[in-house]
């Protein structure tokens, strides 16, 4: 039953683009598919009580050495994603292992992350020479003499196909965070995340699944860091690498639901339709008014709906039969 | 004879703070032995030390005749050392069922899953019937069997307890001791760290007596309950 909605949910979703011709529309469902994988990807950790702080700094990662290595080096994207996913995958383990091996925990790993953030934004702005500083960056145009895309650069000036790669990675993304939720991993990460000495003692390696879990989150939120420059052609450490990014990808799971797979996902929705709904209503003139609303939604849902919106919506679904 | 489990000369503590003083003891197979002490004598540090939560300063443990020294956390299990943590240290949020299913996480547990489930529900009839309960939700005595049997789900060699009675009712402490001569007539290995002397005395074959992390003295159960020593400070008679 599942695998028969699953299969029409993303034919009619496939269908989008032949049906819109409003390319706004299509705008904000490719950002919602970015925005949503990556959310998925942040939820893997922060489902086990690993609440990162940090990865706006693998997204700016993976969206930057994407970008430079093209405009400096003429690499391709193609080589140039899984080498950010490396990098991203490297500094993960960089500030992983000791955490995980001396049992850093709870608000002191999220403290940890936090300054792994702003690390990764001072780099990209103190090397301005290189990264254009606080400035941004744009991938050098492959797109010359009336050429609409090009492989090699990964760029294209149809809306239509980043639609599509979008989908895909979104679904990809979902499909990563069943087979987890469906694998011993997740028996070992929920045991860690209650009683950390206990999951050691039934014989779980909580260095070594901890670890894993990061590794993974890591290398799909680097994945859609890249795959968001490509689409925007512009990236700046604010929208990429910065303390707000990674805030926002906190936000956006714990409002939609940490602990059930399309929570991020309505977490993604719920995001956009506040910053676009604000942007369209109110306009610009009052200064990151959606990041003061974002803070105040933050405190509300942590108080009175820590299982986000779907975990919500979930459980009154499953409560309903038995009430009526 | 080697024995099962064998502590030499072990110093432990936690950075600059040494808990453990030169502890030497040992267990047999098939014996039940029991160290007790007070509050604050090193008791838990020590199965800390056994289950390589913390390491040793000086001194070896070995098991089986194998030194422990650069065995991880998480292999102390398929060795055949089971433990059952202070405070239980269930996982709150998972049902009985789950808590057992963490019990047999290891790779050759896993088969022998299903037949040991039954084997711990029929010694535990109380967790079937619960089985389905998140395990925060229980009574602490309650709590405690569902530990045992999350320790029991590893087939372990053996089993290594932590102050079982500690933050009980009296009359679920009693229950709890009877649980303990049922575990040891199903043949099991048993170490328990123990603040509860007089009850614990009863059920065990011998006892090493812990104060301000060393050993004070050591013999049969028999022996200890008779001695002035123990009847004065722990006894109470």
């Amino acid at each position: 039953m599942i695998g028969r909605n699953w299969i029409i949910a993303t034919a009619l979703l496939a269908c989008v683009p032949l049906a819109v011709s409003s390319l706004y529309i299509l705008h904000v469902l490719i950002t919602l598919l970015i925005w949503a994988f990556i959310y998925t990807g942040w939820s893997l950790m922060g489902r086990f009580g690993l609440v990162s702080f940090g990865h706006g700094a693998f997204m700016g990662i993976g969206a930057y050495v994407v970008t430079l290595l093209w405009n400096l080096q003429g690499i391709s994207p193609w080589i140039g994603i899984p080498l950010g996913m490396l990098l991203a995958v490297a500094v993960a383990v960089l500030i992983g292992y000791p955490c995980f091996r001396f049992r850093i925990t709870g608000h002191y790993f999220a403290l940890v992350t936090l300054a792994l953030t702003e690390v990764v934004r001072s780099i990209i702005i103190a090397l301005r020479d290189t990264t254009g500083g606080s400035l941004g960056i744009t991938p050098a145009s492959a797109l010359k003499d009336g050429a609409t895309w090009s492989l090699t650069a990964l760029q294209c000036s149809d809306k239509r196909v980043f639609f599509y790669a979008a989908l895909v990675c979104w679904l990809v993304g979902i499909w990563i965070w069943q087979r987890i939720d469906q694998s011993m991993m997740r028996h070992a990460m929920q045991a860690i995340s209650q009683e950390e000495d206990a999951a050691a003692s039934v014989g779980v390696n909580v260095t070594r699944a901890k670890l894993t879990i990061t590794v993974i989150s890591a290398a799909m939120t680097a994945f859609g860091g890249a795959l968001y420059g490509q689409y925007q052609q512009y990236i700046n450490p604010e929208t990429v690498a910065s303390l707000g990014v990674s805030l926002q990808m906190v936000f956006a799971v714990i409002a939609g639901g940490m602990f059930v797979k399309l929570g991020p996902t309505v977490g993604a929705v719920f995001t956009l339709l506040l910053t676009e709904g604000l942007r369209v209503g109110i306009g610009n003139q009052i200064n990151s008014l959606d990041s003061t609303i974002y803070g105040l939604m933050l405190v509300l849902f942590i108080i009175y709906m820590p299982d986000g919106i779907l975990g919500k919506l979930m459980e009154k679904r499953r409560a309903g039969p038995r009430a009526a | 004879m080697s024995a099962m489990l064998e502590l030499k000369n072990v110093s432990a503590g936690y950075g600059t703070f040494q808990a453990l003083f030169d502890v030497t003891l040992s267990v047999n197979a098939g014996e039940a032995v029991a160290v007790i002490g007070p509050n604050g004598a090193g008791k838990t540090t020590l199965l800390r030390a056994i289950s390589k939560l913390i390491n040793v300063k000086s001194g070896d443990i070995a098991f089986e005749g194998r030194s422990l020294a650069t065995v991880e956390p998480h292999r102390i299990i398929e060795l055949g050392l089971s433990q059952v943590p202070e405070h239980r240290r269930l996982f709150p949020r998972l049902t009985v069922e789950e808590n057992l299913r963490m019990g047999a996480y290891m790779e050759a547990a896993r088969p022998k899953f299903a037949q040991r489930l039954e084997m711990v529900y029929a010694l535990f009839p109380r967790m079937k019937e619960r089985r389905h309960q998140m395990a925060g939700t229980m009574s602490g005595g309650e709590q405690q069997m569902c530990a045992i049997g999350r320790a029991l789900m590893s087939g372990p060699k053996l089993l290594l307890l932590d102050e079982p009675s500690a933050g009980l009712a009296p009359v679920i402490v009693q229950s709890i001791f009877d649980l303990m001569r049922k575990i040891r007539a199903e043949g099991y290995t048993v170490m328990i760290v123990e603040q509860n002397v007089r009850q614990v005395l009863k059920v065990v074959d011998r006892a090493y007596l812990l104060e301000v992390g060393r050993i004070k003295a050591s013999g049969s159960a028999a022996e200890l309950l008779a001695s002035d020593e123990i009847q004065k400070a722990y006894v109470g008679l």
